[in-house]
């Protein structure tokens, strides 16, 4: 039960490097905040900033409104999942669930109550006696989680947990994770650099980038409306094909010379998702849309959907059509984009319009 | 694995055996002389096969009284050298692994530097200082202590060097994990650390069982009284070829006293000695 | 990392008392000491820079010592690697009693160097050692006693002895890191079974080989003192007086401290040097993977 409130926070190591540059978020009680980005952009060390494992350089960490900043991993009572698990490799599975608690004092019955129940829920019970050796990747996973949730605390911080899982154990956990936190209610922080399990798991979503938040909110919310082409390019898979415009006589153009009528004012990058494109062979286009002459590149079909790779405006892009196609390498097409769906962003790369 | 033709199969256990014999003879040589009368003995060459006195010369050896070696049974020699064996091996051990673990596991200010006072230590052996260390050892009154046979000899860059090696390999998420449970420093040590680094301390506490049990120059400086002797340098003094009445069955009944129980220590622990050897030195 | 400011200097402070008491205020000492000369009485001392160290190296006693050393070092650091290589090629052929042959043949490593070089006297003494009888039936005029080459020799083999169970167990680490792949390539090759060894085998062991070289180098140097001392106390005549003894001898017995200090700096330059070049290998190893 705790509300986490980060008020411009900073890491400064020594010698210089600036790893985070000044966040702020506010992760309301019980919900579940995934920190995104690709590796370097700083989200393990906010993480481990609000686990206490790291100093705070500047800016506040409050759980609950009250300042946590000087206080050590202990006694902000949080619990961490980590990457590599992390499991005491001597003791058994029991001890390691049990470690947390016997440091703090519980009692005997009280810790051998919480972790049976624990393990129950997490389908460990037949498993307590084992080393962490002797167990699967997947059931090493668990096990971390057991620890965390054993422990009953106010924060739960996930830091990639899943990223050492095969794809299919992965997508497996993801869901159990998402059902364990919103069970138990505990506000969580997760850190991943898997926009997909960003995407699914987050009630507050936030990208980051060199330090800073590049965007925060409802996962859909950020794949509708990109703040930027870094949330734009990163978030969604295949990610949005974005074509630079350079400015012709005839006003804004593409790199191989169609022009854009629809660009507002400012506008350097025309955006648009894959899914939201279209192949069109006919001759019967929507007036406010926009259209590229295409020459097919690659045809990838993954069954459901194919993908077409295409040479277009000046650039590559990627186009999805649903089932099977009957388009083939070599094929010139035209691609088009209903302008509702296009994204523009300015010079710097932000959100126009 | 290619194959090997029968007759260089047969060939390989010939030279191993050999050598074996090469290796071994020494110490059997020692055995067979230690079970002889003095008579036999001075009269070469000697039998091949041990004779029939074992229990007159051992028991003249460990229990004949003193007056032999300077006053002192071979009992307390032994006494003596297990003391500092021991105090060597578990001393080393000990600070070797709390330094390992301030320079591994903390950030401060002069970590380096420590680290570098204690790696320099390597090129600073007993052999090249070593008027001014006895001097030191006058001044301290360590001369025939226990002690001043132990401490001096307990500061170790290997062990220190082979602990913080080991350390780096724990994950920092172990770390992690452990001060997210509420392990403060003295705990994560004790709950952690030291179960994981069994392996490497029994392997360490071999090979430092051994140097501490061998050591020659040092005990022969710092005892005077034969005492304090251990069982290396009172052998020293007991043999003189040149003189016609040293008592050699008792001689190789002390040498073989002073061979066993290391040989012993190193072929019990075998598999972590050849670890440890074998790891620590690379 | 924890954070606690004063724990980590408690607990390096016990290693770095003992280090400064023994290691770094004696070694300043001998720096300090190899620069004066005492008057004759032993009352006065005067500060001569590095006088002492021109007298050591230009005295004959002293480069004999040194020649004396650097023969004692060789001989023993080519034997011990030699014959423990061979018994480790020997040990990798065979599948049966490996273990066995392991465990009979590192015994040694756990016998005092002083000791060895007893058991060595005791079987070469001419009037009551067996071997030293067997050699006489040959007709071999054998007195290490009495003779400098024979002392030296029976030296060089207990030393070597010592040191071959030590030599085995990383030449065995060795040859087992040679992938058994590159054998098999080689032996397709049409290479015999010595021409595998010479020019593949071998060759990756090198980097054991350089090891095993320094450390040696740094046993015979130093960890022989004791059979030096319990054997021919550097005799007879100074066939057999190495550079530690002669530190020890000097300073202890013979009581010429600028000298023996002196000759502590001159051996401390030696150990800097071994160690670095060790150090310097470890680390290119490193790369090397």
């Amino acid at each position: 039960m705790a509300t986490v409130d980060l008020n411009e926070v900073k890491k400064v190591y020594p010698g210089g490097v600036e790893a985070v540059k000044g966040v702020s978020i506010a992760i309301p009680d019980k919900a579940l905040c995934v920190l995104v980005g690709p590796s370097g952009c700083g989200k393990s060390t906010l993480l481990r900033m609000i686990a206490g494992l790291e100093t705070i350089s500047a800016g506040t960490v409050a759980f609950d409104g009250k300042v946590v900043n000087t206080i050590g991993p202990t006694e902000r009572d949080i619990a961490m999942v980590f990457q590599n698990y992390a499991l005491y490799p001597h003791m058994k599975v029991y001890d390691n669930m049990a470690y947390g608690l016997r440091n703090r004092g519980t009692p005997r019955d009280e810790i051998d109550r919480r972790v049976r129940s624990t393990a129950e829920m997490l389908e460990l019970s037949g498993l307590l006696d084992r080393r962490p050796r002797e167990l699967s990747g997947g059931q090493r996973q668990r096990v971390a989680m057991g620890r965390a949730v054993v422990r009953d605390p106010k924060v739960f911080l996930f830091d990639e947990p899943l990223s050492n899982l095969d794809a299919k154990l992965r997508g497996q956990m993801r869901v159990e994770i998402k059902n364990l936190q919103r069970s138990l209610g505990v506000t969580s922080v997760y850190v991943t650099h898997d926009q997909l399990e960003a995407m699914t798991l987050a009630d507050v979503l936030v990208v980051m980038n060199g330090g800073l938040v590049e965007q925060s909110g409802a996962a859909l919310d950020i794949y509708e409306r990109p703040a930027s082409t870094f949330v734009a390019s990163f978030i969604g898979a295949p990610p949005m094909n974005l074509l630079p415009l350079v400015g012709g006589q005839a006003g804004p153009a593409l790199g191989d010379g169609t022009t854009v009528g629809l660009a507002p004012a400012g506008a350097a990058t025309i955006g648009f998702r894959p899914e939201d494109a279209d192949i069109e062979f006919g001759t019967d286009l929507p007036s406010d849309a926009l259209v590229l002459p295409a020459s097919v590149e690659a045809v990838e079909p993954v069954g459901a959907e194919s993908f077409l790779h295409c040479q277009a405006g000046g650039g590559r892009i990627v186009v999805r059509v649903a089932g099977r196609t009957r388009v083939s390498v070599g094929d010139r097409l035209r691609v088009v984009c209903v302008a509702a769906k296009l994204h523009w962003f300015d010079q710097a790369g932000r959100r126009v319009g | 694995m290619i194959g090997q033709s029968p007759l260089r199969i047969f060939i390989a256990h010939a030279m191993l055996l050999l050598g074996i014999v090469v290796v071994a003879f020494p110490i059997y040589y020692t055995f067979v002389a230690s079970t002889q009368t003095l008579q036999t003995i001075l009269k070469p060459p000697l039998p091949m096969l041990p004779g029939d006195q074992f229990w007159n010369n051992y028991g003249e050896a460990l229990f004949g009284g003193v007056g032999r070696m300077g006053g002192v049974s071979v009992g307390r020699l032994l006494l003596n050298t297990t003391i500092m064996a021991l105090g060597i091996a578990v001393g080393k051990i000990f600070i070797s692994i709390l330094s390992a673990y301030a320079i591994v596991f903390f950030r401060f200010p002069m970590r380096m530097v420590f680290f570098w006072l204690i790696f320099i230590t390597l090129m600073l052996p007993v052999e090249v200082r070593i008027l001014p260390t006895y001097k030191v050892m006058v001044e301290l009154g360590l001369i025939d202590t226990y002690a001043g046979l132990i401490i001096p000899l307990i500061a170790s860059a290997t062990a220190t060097l082979l602990f913080r090696q080991f350390f780096m390999t724990i994950p920092g998420e172990l770390l992690e994990a452990a001060r997210v449970d509420g392990a403060g420093p003295w705990r994560f040590f004790f709950d952690i650390l030291l179960p994981l680094s069994r392996t490497n301390i029994a392997a360490l506490f071999v090979i430092l069982f051994i140097y501490g049990w061998t050591q020659y120059l040092w005990p022969l400086l710092v005892t005077n009284s034969n005492d304090m002797n251990t069982i290396v340098i009172a052998l020293r003094k007991m043999v003189s070829f040149a003189d016609a009445d040293t008592q050699w069955h008792l001689v190789m009944v002390t040498a073989m006293l002073a061979i066993v129980p290391p040989i012993l220590v190193v072929v019990v622990m075998q598999r972590w000695f050849v670890r440890g050897l074998v790891e620590s030195e690379k | 990392m924890f954070p606690n400011k004063i724990l980590p200097y408690l607990l390096v402070a016990p290693q770095l008392a003992i280090t400064l008491a023994f290691f770094y205020w004696p070694a300043g000492q001998a720096l300090y000491q190899s620069m004066l000369r005492q008057d004759p009485f032993g009352l006065k001392s005067k500060f001569v820079w590095f006088a002492n160290f021109r007298k050591v190296l230009a005295d004959p006693a002293y480069l004999n010592s040194l020649k004396v050393t650097v023969v004692f070092s060789l001989s023993t650091a080519i034997v011990a690697m030699g014959v423990a290589l061979l018994l480790a090629v020997m040990a990798e052929k065979v599948v049966r009693g490996r273990g066995l042959y392991r465990t009979l043949l590192i015994w040694p490593y756990a016998v005092a160097p002083a000791i060895a070089g007893m058991l060595w006297l005791f079987l070469f003494n001419p009037s009551i050692g067996s071997l030293a009888y067997l050699l006489r039936s040959l007709g071999i005029a054998w007195d290490p006693l009495l003779n400098g080459t024979q002392a030296m020799i029976l030296l060089v083999s207990a030393a070597a002895w010592k040191q071959i169970s030590y030599n085995f167990l990383f030449f065995v680490a060795g040859l087992q890191a040679v992938p058994k792949t590159l054998i098999e390539a080689a032996a397709i090759d049409g290479a015999g079974e010595t021409k595998r060894f010479w020019t593949i085998v071998f060759p990756l062991l090198a980097p054991t080989t350089f090891f095993l070289l320094v450390v040696n180098t740094v046993y015979a140097l130093f960890d022989t003192f004791g059979i030096v001392h319990a054997v021919t106390g550097g005799g007879p005549g100074k066939s057999t007086e190495t550079l530690v003894y002669k530190v020890y001898n000097d300073g202890f017995v013979n009581l010429i401290l600028g000298d023996s200090a002196a000759q502590s700096v001159i051996l401390m330059v030696i150990v800097i040097a071994l160690t670095a070049i060790q150090f310097r290998y470890v680390e290119r190893r490193v790369h090397y993977g």
